[in-house]
């Protein structure tokens, strides 16, 4: 199997596309405050699984669709999901090594780091939280990560994104 | 490409100057955006871009909406249909009343040589979204510049005042609701016409009064309605109820607290409301120059009783 790669962007691209929805999707109120960070979970696990497809470029696109789905400043998404990326990447071949439940940690210091990003530029902009509650979807993340990344896995495989 | 052991992962260039270029760029897109007020027309161009991504979104909440209007009984309908004929006869007579008013109105204020005040003309929309950020207050609206919606367009429902359009693409707008931590709207009180400001403060169902003296005649169960001052809502819409006020000697002002009339987060229906002739323009100069057609502004036009 000599270079795959052209089949498996429309998949890679359908993982952002439905994340993005899911981060979207309506919820009670206090349940908005548990929503995971799809898009970064997935962003996480095509960095690790593919480094040579999924690159910073891809991680500053993904941020530009972000900013605009969520109407936040412009770059805001971006810069948070570059330095998450950059951080990725740069460990991507130890997280391979990890059992998943180390993965699971991992992730929930990424994400816990793009909430404080955030909240620090929301800060800047304005709007600040008083209490810790906006790192709790790091927490919802790495619960939900094993199957995440499970299900991804299973994609990839199937439709041999390489 | 098969022979290779490791596949080429960071071809042109290390990831570390990589990863420092694109982050000044983000950096410099970041202030572009918050700088420069061209930003606002790329930025509804790209949303054109994930427009579809919104309405997939809200589709199954559209697809429930029509299961629920067609999966009802007979005998649901009949009853629907008799209190809204009902409701439609007593708005109807509301209206009689409301235009004899609206004349004399008008004649007592010709009287007056004041500006003439004409009905506010309102733009039906339906909410497509909720920004799921819970620090932001803002909702989606499927209405755009293509249906001349316009940034500042007041947004109501019908209990009174939901907020204003903040960010405007073809055919989708973003709303500001009344509560989020970064909104206030100039009030009166409708009984005695004490004028102050709402802010909103981040919870889904309060609002709250800035710089209210000891003194002020307001108490609980008053109305709020829009003052108009500011020039950005139009004036007499409500607005809040008051639910508690606390007068603490120590404290320079009063803690007063009110409860938006509209259903801020239940709404599906919404209306945005048309500039009327009767606005006041802010004074600015770059938007009295977009539109050439106003008046030009009387000071004592800001104070409109």
């Amino acid at each position: 199997m000599a270079r795959q790669g052209s089949g498996g962007g429309t998949i890679i691209l359908g993982t952002f596309l439905l994340g993005m929805m899911l981060s979207q999707m309506p919820l009670p109120q206090i349940a908005e405050w548990f929503r995971p960070e799809w898009v970064v979970m997935i962003l996480i696990y095509w960095m690790m699984a593919l480094p040579q497809r999924v690159g910073l470029g891809s991680a500053c696109l993904v941020g530009l669709g972000l900013d605009l789905i969520k109407g936040s400043p412009l770059g805001l998404n971006m810069i948070s999901l570059l330095i998450i990326g950059y951080l990725t990447l740069v460990l991507h071949r130890r997280l391979r090594m990890f059992p998943l439940v180390q993965q699971a940690l991992m992730v929930m210091v990424l994400v816990g780091i793009n909430q404080l990003l955030f909240n620090w530029v929301h800060g800047l902009l304005g709007t600040r939280s008083d209490s810790l509650l906006f790192l709790l979807p790091a927490v919802m993340s790495a619960i939900l990560w094993p199957w995440v990344f499970v299900i991804l896995r299973g994609l990839r495989r199937t439709f041999r994104v390489t | 490409m098969r022979g290779c052991p490791i596949s080429p992962i960071f071809h042109g260039g290390s990831l570390r100057t990589r990863f420092i270029v694109l982050l000044l760029l983000t950096i410099v897109l970041i202030i572009v955006d918050l700088k420069w007020a061209k930003m606002n027309q790329t930025r509804a161009y790209l949303s054109l871009l994930i427009t579809p991504l919104q309405w997939v979104v809200d589709a199954p909440a559209q697809v429930a909406d029509e299961f629920s209007d067609v999966l009802v009984t007979r005998t649901q309908l009949v009853e629907e249909n008799r209190r809204l004929r009902q409701e439609a006869l007593l708005l109807k007579q509301r209206v009689l009343q409301i235009a004899a008013l609206t004349a004399e109105n008008v004649r007592l204020r010709e009287l007056l040589t004041g500006r003439q005040r004409l009905p506010d003309g309102v733009m039906l929309t339906e909410l497509i979204g909720v920004n799921p950020d819970p620090f932001q207050h803002q909702i989606l609206l499927n209405r755009g510049s293509e249906d001349r919606a316009f940034v500042g367009q007041t947004v109501l429902d019908s209990g009174g005042i939901m907020g204003q359009v903040v960010e405007l693409s073809h055919y989708t707008s973003r709303a500001m609701l009344i509560t989020d931590s970064r909104h206030a709207i100039p009030v009166e009180v409708n009984r005695n016409g004490f004028r102050s400001i709402a802010l909103g403060n981040g919870s889904v169902n309060e609002l709250e009064l800035g710089h209210v003296p000891d003194t002020a005649d307001i108490r609980e169960g008053d109305l709020l309605v829009s003052s108009g001052l500011g020039a950005r809502f139009p004036r007499g819409y409500p607005v809040a109820i008051i639910i508690s006020v606390k007068r603490d000697p120590g404290q320079p002002f009063a803690v007063v607290k009110a409860k938006p009339t509209a259903r801020l987060n239940k709404s599906r229906h919404i209306l945005l409301v048309n500039r009327s002739q009767d606005e006041v323009l802010p004074l600015e100069g770059k938007q009295k120059s977009e539109q050439p057609k106003e008046q030009k502004i009387e000071p004592d036009a800001l104070e409109e009783s």
